[in-house]
């Protein structure tokens, strides 16, 4: 089973009475890229924190490169590169030197430390900016000198909870160039978001995670073709006509009050709702992996 | 919670760190502990010695400077050590997030710990071989003896660091530092034959000072710095050893409860 980098076994998580993570159990391969999505507060960050012994565990067991997790902590996270949500950036330190104490930590030598160092801060484009301090960065470039520091000491498996969240859409596709360029190299990949898009690019499989529950696990395409079809007719500034007019036809459709959304819409359907009905405002596009969470996460706010 | 502490050496990689982060701003950190004494001295030396010529102490008379010069060392040990385990290292915990990150690599919370308190006596004993080396033209502290002050520091260090440590994880937020700082330092910079001799207390009084750590460290201190070393220093010696392993391992079991959950 060398193979298999991650092994979650029915974890929970209790915080104060309350059950957090209740009973997930899922798997990462080698090379491959795995993601846990949910809405805030499905557990996502629980069970990040667990995995890497950040947080101890309420119930079940993680083995990760085949070793249990709380009996070798030690050996599993000199091989882990875990790249957490909060900025966790040295701010009394400049970039060079965030990334050589981070090195010391592992004990990873001088020398060798500062040529990894200058190797991660090449290919994270930084630098030119290695003897600033971090404060002077701007979000993106902080974000990419977390990913570097995750990566000083050669990890086998990166951990990246919500990797891009905050940023713009440059600094987002350039991390999501990163990170593919480092998956192809055969690093595997265990992420959490909420950006489906992010999801849909990146991750070979998922989990969707609810209420601390997973409510479902595949591939992105799989997923969309399952529980969505292929494409979806979405059509803003609905009239009561309309909804009549599928009522009466057996079409099953979305309600959300200002819109309406057909899944696994057809042709024919879109043509006849677009001439007769809604001129403006009716799209016929292709189901997304959004589609799939919405449907099965809900439409409520979470707070 | 665990019941055996996972610590290691690694704990110096925490210690470096900060060290490297003193550096960094070294100028800065070196002007306190060397115009601070200074200060004193004019303060005490020609300011309050026109009151205060001679202090009774210990059967004999002696300068009133010489007599607060100890205290003053002391006073900075507790101070160094103290503030960096409290305002200090609650900076690095809470808003800087210092400790998360490094508990993403392979050192564990116990080792995060007590680099931070070693790193705590550390500063103690940079201030102190400062102060030592400013106020050695007035010939106030006895030599050799006085080299003795130094590892003095490092346990001194050891004993105000992990009490601070401790309130470190049991505060809610900053602010609250100032509780144990009125209610504990403040006292205890007053009452701990610093400013005079205890024998001015009344008995009562003298016994809570007695349970006080900075009077130890300032008894020891100024046993040094007079050259006179008795055998009833010991008593002073292990109380302070005894306050350490006490709150040493407090300080850790605090933390542990704080940030490992």
């Amino acid at each position: 089973m060398t193979d298999i980098r991650v092994d979650a076994r029915n974890l929970r998580k209790i915080y104060n009475g309350l059950e957090a993570v209740c009973g997930v159990s899922f798997h990462v391969k080698a090379g491959e890229c795995f993601g846990i999505l949910g809405p805030n507060g499905a557990g996502k960050t629980s069970i990040i924190k667990m995995l890497y012994g950040f947080s101890p565990l309420s119930g079940g067991e993680i083995y990760l490169f085949g070793l249990e997790l709380t009996r070798n902590l030690r050996v599993i996270k000199n091989r882990l590169g875990v790249c957490q949500q909060e900025n966790s950036l040295d701010p009394d330190l400049s970039v060079l030197k965030n990334l050589i104490v981070f090195a010391r930590y592992f004990n990873i030598p001088a020398a060798q430390a500062k040529r990894r160092a200058e190797k991660l801060l090449t290919f994270f484009g930084l630098e030119h900016r290695l003897y600033d301090r971090v404060i002077d960065l701007s979000g993106g470039m902080m974000r990419r000198l977390v990913l570097a520091r995750a990566l000083i000491n050669e990890p086998e498996l990166l951990i990246l909870d919500e990797p891009t969240t905050g940023l713009d859409p440059q600094s987002r596709n350039q991390v999501w160039e990163r990170l593919m360029e480092l998956k192809s190299q055969g690093l595997s990949i265990l992420l959490t978001t909420h950006y489906m898009e992010e999801a849909a690019r990146l991750c070979d499989r998922l989990i969707i995670l609810d209420y601390g529950r997973i409510l479902t696990e595949g591939k992105p395409r799989d997923l969309v073709r399952t529980y969505i079809g292929h494409e979806v007719i979405e059509i803003t500034g609905v009239s009561h006509a309309l909804r009549e007019y599928l009522k009466e036809k057996g079409i099953s459709f979305e309600d959300t009050g200002t819109r309406i959304l057909i899944y696994n819409g057809e042709d024919s359907l879109y043509r006849e709702i677009s001439h007769h009905c809604h001129r403006e405002g009716c799209l016929l596009r292709m189901a997304t992996l959004e589609d799939v969470f919405l449907k099965l996460t809900g439409r409520e706010l979470r707070e | 919670m665990r019941f055996i502490f996972d610590l290691s050496f690694r704990f110096w990689r925490v210690w470096q760190r900060n060290l490297d982060v003193y550096r960094e701003s070294w100028l800065v950190n070196f002007l306190p502990p060397l115009l601070e004494p200074l200060f004193y001295l004019i303060a005490f030396g020609l300011g309050l010695s026109g009151l205060v010529r001679e202090v009774h102490y210990q059967g004999r008379s002696v300068s009133y400077i010489a007599f607060i010069t100890p205290a003053m060392i002391s006073v900075n040990i507790m101070y160094n050590a103290f503030f960096e385990n409290t305002y200090a290292s609650f900076v690095r915990m809470y808003y800087q997030k210092t400790f998360d990150a490094m508990m993403a690599t392979p050192l564990t919370l116990e080792e995060i710990i007590t680099g931070e308190i070693v790193w705590g006596a550390t500063k103690s004993v940079l201030a102190t071989v400062l102060m030592l080396a400013v106020i050695a033209p007035f010939g106030l502290v006895n030599y050799p003896a006085g080299i003795l002050i130094v590892p003095l520091a490092f346990l001194g260090g050891i004993a105000f660091g992990s009490i601070g440590m401790y309130f470190t994880g049991i505060v809610k937020n900053i602010e609250l530092f100032n509780l144990p700082v009125f209610l504990f330092i403040t006292p205890m910079f007053l009452f701990s034959g610093t400013f005079f001799p205890l024998d001015a207390l009344p008995p009562w009084a003298k016994k809570l000072a007695f349970f006080l750590p900075l009077t130890h460290l300032v008894n020891i201190c100024r046993a040094l710095s007079f050259g006179e070393l008795t055998s009833d220093l010991w008593g002073d010696v292990v109380y302070l050893l005894v306050f350490c392993l006490v709150f040493f391992p407090l300080a850790i079991v605090r933390m542990l409860r704080r940030l490992w959950r």
